[in-house]
């Protein structure tokens, strides 16, 4: 009996397959949301094994803020050469300056809030009816409650109140003209299941991820990364320390965690030690509210 | 360490939301700044302790109400098991959420407070456990600490129950005392139920066996998505992309293609890439047959077990889920798995309450969260097992053509 018994891993794995085939089914236009962060890597890495040998059936997206760690770029490359798939890259910059929109300021000018606008042009442009997102139903309370397959709006908006009931492994990807489907194959895992499965399957990631040395400055508890992109003032002290990041958005909005963990089980062990969220650890701009994510998210924000 | 999915269900304020925040906490499941979020606001509310219910509270129009609407997902892992919890409260919207959530739950725990013992909302969660086939239920009895940890009101809320699942024919029923909001045979064992002597519900939630639940006989794999990558050194290659949703499978066995009633045989097996011998539910897999027939998305390829049924004609029990109400005669979607049909519901047979299980016979419609009896004719075949013997092939969603919402869950008879 216990030989036909799926690890719960393989469980995962399966579902997110099998949710990924389906939009493969039901869409005529999808694309794959790849940041270049650990869990849209292992969309990737899902992705191959849905489809292989075959070729993906959607091109892989990266919403281009300007503000990347060189790293997880140089990485989105390599990856994207490897696999022999589309990449498109849209570039925030550029939507800043055709729309006129107005550039945040401030210490941490952060353009995780005009992403939006280039998203929604990017699926404009393409017609996309389905963007698959590595998001996670563990990460924010919001998220706890949003389906698999997720309907927007026109202006890229989820409303709650909205939702439609998903029932067994049955998705109705049925939409109007004009509104797409976010869909998000890993919703079931947690952080640590991802990094489980990282380390089973040997994905590779971007060295950040990695315990390196880097200068920061400390900000209210947290280590931001000294660039080009965030202002210091007299009052910074710039320290070098050896730290790793959690997460891999925006240098302005990325905090780094101080750590030693060079590889992946040491990586493991912290994150069964820490006690902190990844999101409430690594996310400079989430902070400012409970209700941030949810207003983003009615916002059109992945 | 497997997975397990279960959903919880009780009346408003039988102590839903402190259990669920009780075995995240006691998990070790809540991060610290979650903590402080909802320390501040058990402040605010001016409470003493911390309120762990706060921990499941979501969306904001919700925490603004005071009340949960929605089924929100909460996971948990202990060394031995990775746990997801479907939390399906609500008052107005009950069914549909309980439905949505105890469709792909293995166990549910009925919560019932010592002190009201057996009330009509302990029916109504069983009445939907029992269509949903859920194959596991704890009857958690919550409250102990009030009613002076007594064994006689627990013995006589069992008796009372035992009638309740009996009328149900609901199987494997497992009753546990405790305290959600001190922890009495949560994690532990506790000393003040002494008199208890089955497990604590984190023991028994750990090792409920649930992979017998999966049906290894009877094969079905629906076709998600064909694989053709007609290059030129794999212009052959045509592999059925799918997810076994039971038996087995293994290289060269016979298999039947539904609808259609083709056969052929099994000619390799991959998973991620990698050929096998055999392959099992519930994983994805590429199936590859030795006859070139005629296959694509919705079709199902059956094993050598029982044959689905393959009917335009079902009879089903469904549970509407839209604010409109259902009109017989009108047209809609029916999708079951990976296929799509279309379909009339003809005259509602019947309305089931579920308070009392009573039937009402021909009525004129349905509304928001009612169970009725119907007879569904679709446009073309559909295989389908029958939901009570497998629930994987046996539970169709219905959708509304001109809206595309999900407007019903079936459980075809
Ligand atoms: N004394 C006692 N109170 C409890 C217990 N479980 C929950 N409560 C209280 O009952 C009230 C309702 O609990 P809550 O979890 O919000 O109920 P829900 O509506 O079912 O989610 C709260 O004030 C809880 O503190 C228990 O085991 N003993």
């Amino acid at each position: 009996m216990s030989a036909y018994r799926l690890d719960y891993l393989d469980q995962l794995e399966s579902e997110a397959i099998h949710i990924l085939r389906e939009v493969a089914g039901q869409f005529e236009r999808p694309a794959l949301l790849f940041s270049g962060g650990k869990d849209s890597i292992t969309l990737v890495h899902l992705a191959l094994k849905a489809f292989r040998p075959g070729k993906f059936p959607f091109p892989l997206v990266h919403i281009d803020t300007g503000h990347n760690f060189q790293e997880a770029l140089d990485f989105r490359d390599a990856l994207v050469q490897e696999l022999g798939e589309k990449l498109i890259v849209r570039k925030v910059e550029d939507t800043i300056r055709t729309k006129q929109l107005t550039e945040p300021r401030g210490k941490f000018a952060s353009r995780n809030a005009l992403q939006t606008y280039t998203l929604l042009d990017t699926i404009e442009e393409f017609k996309f009816d389905a963007c698959i997102g590595g998001a996670r139903r563990d990460e924010e309370k919001a998220r706890a409650k949003e389906r698999i397959f997720s309907v927007r709006d026109e202006f890229g908006q989820w409303d709650p109140k909205r939702q439609r009931p998903e029932l067994w492994n049955t998705y109705n990807g049925r939409i109007h003209k004009g509104e797409n489907v976010r869909v998000f194959p890993i919703s079931n895992w947690t952080e640590l299941d991802v990094w489980n499965y990282i380390r089973r399957e040997q994905i590779a990631l971007p060295s950040i991820y990695f315990a390196h040395e880097r200068p920061v400055i400390e900000h209210e508890g947290q280590l931001v990364a000294v660039s080009e992109f965030i202002q210091l003032d007299d009052t910074d002290t710039v320290l070098t320390k050896k730290v790793r990041y959690r997460t891999v958005g925006d240098m302005t909005c990325t905090a780094a965690v101080e750590s030693a963990a060079g590889n992946i089980d040491d990586i493991i062990r912290e994150i069964t030690a820490t006690k902190t969220s990844e999101r409430g650890e690594t996310r400079i701009d989430d902070k400012v509210s409970e209700a941030a994510m949810e207003d983003r998210k009615k916002n059109g924000y992945f | 360490m497997d997975l397990l999915r279960f959903i919880t269900a009780g009346s408003v304020d039988d102590g839903k939301s402190t259990l669920i925040g009780r075995l995240l906490y006691d998990s070790k499941s809540i991060m610290i700044d979650q903590l402080e979020a909802i320390e501040k606001q058990s402040r605010n509310k001016e409470e003493g302790e911390i309120d762990l219910a706060l921990l499941t509270d979501g969306l904001r129009a919700e925490r603004e109400q005071g009340i949960t609407i929605d089924v929100a997902y909460k996971y948990f892992s202990t060394p031995k098991r990775k746990f997801i919890i479907a939390d399906a409260p609500g008052h107005i919207q009950y069914t549909r959420n309980m439905v949505t959530g105890a469709s792909n739950a293995d166990l549910a725990i009925i919560l019932i407070d010592a002190r009201n013992g057996v009330v009509e909302q302990t029916r109504r969660h069983s009445i939907i456990t029992s269509l949903l086939n859920i194959p596991h239920v704890i009857v958690a009895i919550n409250k102990m600490d009030m009613v002076n940890y007594s064994q006689d009101v627990y013995n006589n809320i069992v008796i009372d129950y035992s009638k309740v699942a009996q009328s149900l024919g609901l199987k494997d029923i497992t009753y546990i005392p405790i305290s959600a909001l001190h922890g009495d045979n949560i994690v532990e064992r506790s000393v003040r139920l002494d008199w208890y002597e089955g497990s604590s519900l984190l023991q028994f939630l750990e090792e409920v066996e649930v992979q017998r639940d999966i049906d290894l006989v009877n094969g079905r794999f629906p076709v998600q998505y064909v694989i053709r990558p007609q290059s030129d050194d794999l212009h052959d290659y045509r592999g059925y992309a799918g997810k076994i949703i039971s038996g087995i499978y293994r290289k060269g066995d016979e298999v039947t293609i539904q609808p259609s009633g083709s056969r052929s045989t099994i000619k390799a097996i991959e998973i991620g890439g990698r050929e096998v011998e055999e392959a099992y539910a519930p994983q994805s897999v590429v199936l590859h047959l030795n006859d070139d027939i005629d296959i694509s998305r919705g079709d199902v390829i059956a094993n050598n077990g029982r044959k689905p049924g393959s009917s335009q004609e079902l009879e089903v029990l469904l549970c509407w889920m839209d604010n409109k109400p259902l009109v017989p005669g009108n047209k809609y979607l029916l999708q079951l798995n990976s296929r799509v049909v279309r379909a009339v519901v003809r005259e509602i047979e019947y309305k089931l309450d579920v308070n009392t299980l009573q039937q009402e016979a021909y009525p004129q419609q349905a509304v928001l969260n009612d169970v009725i009896k119907v007879t569904i004719k679709t446009a073309s075949p559909v295989p389908y097992d029958p939901y009570k013997t497998l629930r994987a092939n046996g539970g169709a969603i219905l959708i509304d053509e001109t809206s595309h919402v999900t407007v019903g869950a079936c459980m075809i008879q």
